[in-house]
Order: structure tokens, then C-alpha cells, then sequence
């Protein structure tokens, strides 16, 4: 009699396992980049209007951080390469 | 300098002095010889093996053939366990502009940064390049489409993280530039930065229009 190795019947990773809990994009603080240009970064990378822009850069200066989007894993990785792009200090996350 | 204006086809225009040109391009470069200083990796081959895997892959021809395409995904399988994943830079500036992309799990940031960070270094170095590239050597009017407006405003950017983390500027500038004399051999760097700070400020005024 054998028994087969518990891992095999498990997903593969943690991340399929909590298929209900979406992804983040997180952009953080920094002194370097101009709130002129975080808020243009945020209009013209994802659509955002002036206002929301706004918002959300006034979020990342004011309070360290702020979550930008929010949906798969994959889209959050390509908006963090994007933000990178821009300069931006973005990361992925798990909604927790 | 004047200001960066906005132009009806979505574009930017500026007048440079010889002086300002010459300083952007003095600036520029040694960010893009940065992003150029691969440190010894060997990415190149891992994603060289990946394209020609997936390729063969497509053909499913003769037994002979199909070994060629097992032995092709085995040798790429073994390339990506067996290079060196690359992990943050060591170099501030680099770790910087070449971010991690989990905050708190090295494992997929170097996961992320395996498969991305060769094309943002290609992409960074391009910015770069399009400002070198539409430079008058000795000044004058620049016309930028809205393209290479935003690579102009993305290549300052670099230039100006790469600033900031050397002189680490924090968010009171202006009191950290009013503590340096004028004496002090930071104090011009700090100006630069400044400068290179309303450049960008004006840019993204003139493509917010």
C-alpha cells in the first residue's frame, strides 16, 4: 500500500487556492516625483479622470500609499511594469 | 529657460539655450550607461532558449524532430533553473528605478523581475534616447510630438530619481537646499536638481493642457 504524496492533490500555488481575493496595484510615496506628474501618470495610464487622478496622488503623498486598481495578478503586474516605466514606486499585492 | 508649451497637435515646444542642451545630454547619459551595465548577467540566453523552445514546439513533424523539441524545452527548462535569477540591484539608483515589484516576497519579485526587467531597461534606455535624439547639439527651438514629450518626461524623471537618491532628497528640498553654502560641493547638484524639477513641472503643464 502506498500513499501519494499529499502536495501532488494540491493546488499549485496559494494563490489559486483563494481565487476570490483580487490583486492590487500599490503606489507609494516618494519625494522625487512631482504631484503634477503622479496625477498625469494616473490620467493617462489608466484613464482616470482629473479629478480621480488627483485623489488617488493626494492619497499617495498624504497617507504614504494608495491602491490604484485592482484585478488579476497579471493585470497588476503590467501596470506595475507601466508605472515603473514612469518612475513610479508600484507594487502587486493580494487584497488581504 | 522658457517654459514648455503646448502645441496644436498634441505636441510640446521649447526653446534651449546651448548651455541647457549641453547640460541635458551631460545628465542624460550617465543614466542610460547605468541601465546599459547588465552586471554580468546572462538574461540574453535564457530568453534566446524560451523563443527558439516555443517555436519548435509548434512543429510536431517526425519522432526525430519531436526529441529535438523535448531536448529544446528540456535545455530551456534547465537554462531558467539554471541562470542566475536576477535579484534587486545592489546600486541604490538602480534598485530605484528598477523596482521590486512585491514589497514583501523577494521570490516573485525576482520571478517578476526575470521576465520584465531586461525590456524596462530597453524601455528606460529608449527614453533616453529619444531626448538625446531630439536635442539641438547647440540649442534652440524643440518640437516634440506627444510621444516624445512623454519619453522626454519619463527620460527627465529617471535622471531625476537617479538625483534625488544620490543627494537623498527628501520631501523638504528647499529647506535641505537652504541648510548647503554655496561652498558646499553638494549645493550645485542640489541646484540642478531643482532645475531639472521645474523642466518636468513645465513639460507636464504643457501635455495636461
Amino acid at each position: 500500500m502506498s500513499v501519494a504524496p499529499a502536495e501532488l492533490d494540491l493546488p499549485r500555488s496559494a494563490d489559486e487556492s483563494v481565487p476570490d481575493k483580487p490583486w492590487l496595484t500599490i503606489v507609494w510615496n516618494d519625494p522625487v516625483n512631482l504631484m503634477s506628474y503622479v496625477t498625469y501618470v494616473f490620467e493617462h495610464v489608466f484613464g482616470y479622470t482629473r479629478p480621480k487622478a488627483e485623489k488617488l496622488m493626494l492619497d499617495v503623498h498624504q497617507k504614504g500609499r494608495a491602491v490604484v486598481a485592482s484585478g488579476t495578478r497579471e493585470a497588476m503586474e503590467h501596470n506595475v511594469e507601466v508605472l515603473h516605466g514612469y518612475g513610479l514606486w508600484a507594487t502587486v499585492r493580494q487584497d488581504n | 529657460m522658457e517654459m514648455f508649451r503646448p502645441t496644436r497637435d498634441g505636441g510640446v515646444s521649447v526653446s534651449l539655450s546651448a548651455g541647457e542642451a549641453q547640460l541635458l545630454r551631460t545628465l542624460v547619459l550617465p543614466v542610460m550607461d547605468l541601465l546599459t551595465d547588465d552586471r554580468g548577467r546572462d538574461r540574453d540566453r535564457v530568453g534566446e532558449g524560451g523563443d527558439s523552445g516555443v517555436s519548435g514546439g509548434g512543429d510536431r513533424g517526425g519522432t526525430s524532430r519531436e526529441d529535438d523539441v523535448f531536448d529544446q524545452l528540456e535545455r530551456m527548462f534547465d537554462d531558467n533553473v539554471g541562470a542566475p535569477a536576477p535579484e534587486t540591484p545592489d546600486d541604490p539608483v538602480l534598485a530605484r528605478l528598477l523596482p521590486d515589484a512585491y514589497r514583501d516576497d523577494p521570490k516573485s519579485s525576482d520571478e517578476f523581475r526575470k521576465y520584465t526587467e531586461t525590456s524596462l531597461r530597453e524601455a528606460k534606455k529608449y527614453f533616453a534616447q529619444t531626448l538625446l535624439d531630439t536635442l539641438p547639439a547647440s540649442g534652440g527651438k524643440v518640437k516634440l510630438t506627444g510621444d516624445q514629450a512623454r519619453d522626454w518626461m519619463r527620460a527627465l524623471n529617471d535622471v531625476r530619481l537617479t538625483f534625488g537618491v544620490r543627494l537623498e532628497v527628501t520631501e523638504d528640498f528647499e529647506g535641505q537646499l537652504a541648510s548647503l553654502g554655496p561652498e558646499d560641493p553638494k549645493f550645485a547638484a542640489f541646484e540642478v536638481y531643482g532645475w531639472l524639477g521645474a523642466v518636468q513641472e513645465s513639460l507636464v503643464q504643457a501635455l495636461a493642457r
